[in-house]
């Protein structure tokens, strides 16, 4: 019985991988960013209701997931693009493919070290942001704002496995690059916006069920959808609840749609990568 | 009995339309030095990444100790080998030992080996400096370490002293043939035709994707027929007389000046030229021999100047 995939030599690709983001600062970088912003923003995110300082987990989140929206896809994509397509343009990929190590692994290493790179960056910066608020925070909060950094994660792991494909399939770093700006844009900013229109086109008659499924094909929304459904409050503010499924408001639902997320691009890159 | 240590049948490789590679067989022996040359695009390092299993074949197989490299057992061939692409391109941000303890892990060899290795050709003092700083003698030097990592009984060897001085040229085949007394069979590519000629056991000149010619540097000699070239040189005044004394023998071109001749013959006649200038002592002043070399042969059998 031969393995699909040998472990040792996945763990060493990862940790090569990770140990080039702490060394490049990289890890460090995002994270003063994330929790420079996390607490910018739990400070001064009310300031349109005219005042300033915390005002409670929900509302920070709330606050939160609209910036991490834009942030996590566009570092993610960036992490990930050079992965494959810059070995083999600098010519270092050759002499790796001749060693014992299979495609895959070569891939799914590269995958989980910069997953872990991200995850770690996101943790410590989010984490830190949490530290001046602590003594504020009840059990139930703590719980909404580990749901948050947690679905960001797993946000940014399903951009990183578009990115990985991206890299997989561009013929170089440029245009490699150019495509994952351009997902970026597609997904954060032009997804919604056609969205809405469609929405208006078609008079608010898009069936509930047609729109949370179209819904379901941008990650980023599926993030949002998974942290407006885990806090009631928020959900009151969004006025969504009325508009989407029952199905999909479901946590589990989401996360497992998610997964999908960061698991079908990852296998097609595999295919993909000869 | 021993296995075949590469076993190249029938091969044929496509890129698309263009035949890169067209029904070339070749093996070489436990131990052997074999020299692959061909001018750019002759299919070389096309044939290489074949061997190694980086791209698949269009026809024909492979084997490596009788193995297919792209079967299930690949990971237990690719341990033995040691490759050193044409351009040695690593991680820049790593130092040389960093980068050398990767392909260690990745060859499951044990990283105590790496400062030895290091020491053997030459990087000691470099290895704690990122790649960055290393001049391309040195890159090449960390490249060779890798290959000798796990002690690999296949090498192949892809222009490898390329960026090297001459002093690091002369290190580079000393430990070659020190890892060659220990066994390693190793193929080895060259442009510099004079450098592999007086190293290599066997060779195959690939001319357009097909094999040329395959065997001992004599052998190829003796089937193309070269001549071999007598220089002589003369006292003054006996042109005239060594032109005349030699101008019965057959297959001989003899162009002459006043105190130098030049005579090319075929082989088996050298020594009919020898004797009939040894009556004429008087005349001779000097006499050097060329025999056909690797680049003379290359051209003979098709190659352009590589």
């Amino acid at each position: 019985m031969h393995k699909i995939f040998d472990c040792t030599q996945v763990r060493i690709i990862a940790s090569k991988e990770f140990r080039d983001r702490i060394r490049n600062l990289w890890v460090l970088s995002v994270a003063v960013i994330f929790s420079l912003f996390a607490l910018a923003i739990a400070y001064f995110g009310s300031a349109q209701q005219g005042s300033v300082g915390f005002r409670g987990v929900d509302v920070t989140i709330a606050s939160l997931v609209s910036l991490v929206i834009y942030l996590v896809p566009l570092i993610a994509l960036i992490l990930g693009y050079d992965a494959i397509v810059g070995e083999r343009e600098r010519g270092s990929m050759e002499l790796l493919l001749s060693m014992p190590i299979t495609r895959f692994e070569i891939l799914l290493g590269k995958y989980l070290g910069l997953a872990a790179a991200l995850a770690v960056s996101t943790v410590a910066g989010f984490g830190a942001a949490l530290l001046p608020l602590a003594s504020q925070l009840g059990v139930n909060d703590m719980y909404h704002y580990l749901g948050f950094v947690f679905s960001a994660i797993l946000m940014g792991m399903a951009f990183l496995s578009l990115s990985l494909l991206v890299s997989v399939l561009a013929s170089d770093r440029m245009r490699a690059s150019g495509v994952a700006i351009g997902l970026w844009f597609f997904f954060v900013l032009i997804f919604d916006l056609v969205l809405t229109g469609a929405l208006v086109v078609s008079k608010g008659n898009l069936s509930s069920g047609l729109f949370g499924a179209l819904l379901m094909l941008n990650p980023a929304d599926v993030f949002r959808l998974l942290n407006i459904f885990s806090s009631e409050q928020v959900q009151n503010m969004y006025g969504l609840a009325t508009v989407m499924p029952d199905r999909l408001t479901n946590p589990l639902v989401l996360s497992a749609i998610m997964l999908g997320w960061i698991v079908v691009p990852f296998l097609v890159a595999r295919w993909r990568f000869k | 009995m021993t296995s075949v240590p590469i076993q190249v049948s029938n091969v044929t490789k496509r890129f698309g339309d263009a035949q890169v590679l067209n029904d070339v067989s070749l093996s070489v022996a436990q131990g052997e030095m074999f020299g692959l040359i061909g001018h750019n695009g002759a299919g070389k390092s096309t044939l290489f990444k074949l061997m190694l299993g980086l791209i698949p074949v269009s026809g024909g197989s492979i084997r490596l100790h009788d193995t297919p490299i792209h079967g299930h057992d690949f990971r237990q061939v690719r341990r033995r080998i040691g490759y050193l692409p044409e351009s040695f391109v690593t991680y820049d941000n790593l130092t040389g030992l960093e980068v050398l303890r990767l392909f260690a892990d990745l060859k499951q060899v044990p990283r105590s080996n790496c400062d030895a290795i290091l020491k053997r050709v030459g990087l000691s003092e470099a290895a704690g400096r990122r790649v960055r700083a290393y001049s391309k003698g040195m890159r090449q030097r960390l490249g060779f370490a890798q290959v000798l990592l796990g002690n690999p009984d296949l090498i192949f060897l892809d222009e490898p002293t390329n960026g090297l001085d001459a002093e690091g040229i002369h290190d580079f085949y000393r430990i070659l043939r020190e890892v060659q007394s220990e066994g390693a069979t190793i193929v080895i590519t060259s442009h510099i035709l004079a450098e592999i000629q007086e190293r290599v056991d066997r060779l195959v000149i690939l001319n357009s994707g097909r094999v040329a010619a395959q065997g001992t540097l004599t052998e190829l000699r003796a089937n193309m027929v070269l001549p071999s070239v007598i220089n002589i040189s003369l006292h003054p005044g006996y042109g005239q007389q060594v032109h005349a004394t030699l101008s019965n023998l057959e297959g001989l071109e003899m162009h002459h000046g006043e105190d130098v001749a030049r005579i090319s013959c075929p082989p088996s006649e050298k020594m009919a030229v020898l004797q009939m200038l040894s009556t004429m002592a008087h005349a001779v002043r000097d006499i050097s021999i060329h025999e056909p070399s690797l680049e003379d042969l290359f051209l003979g059998y098709g190659g352009q100047h590589a």
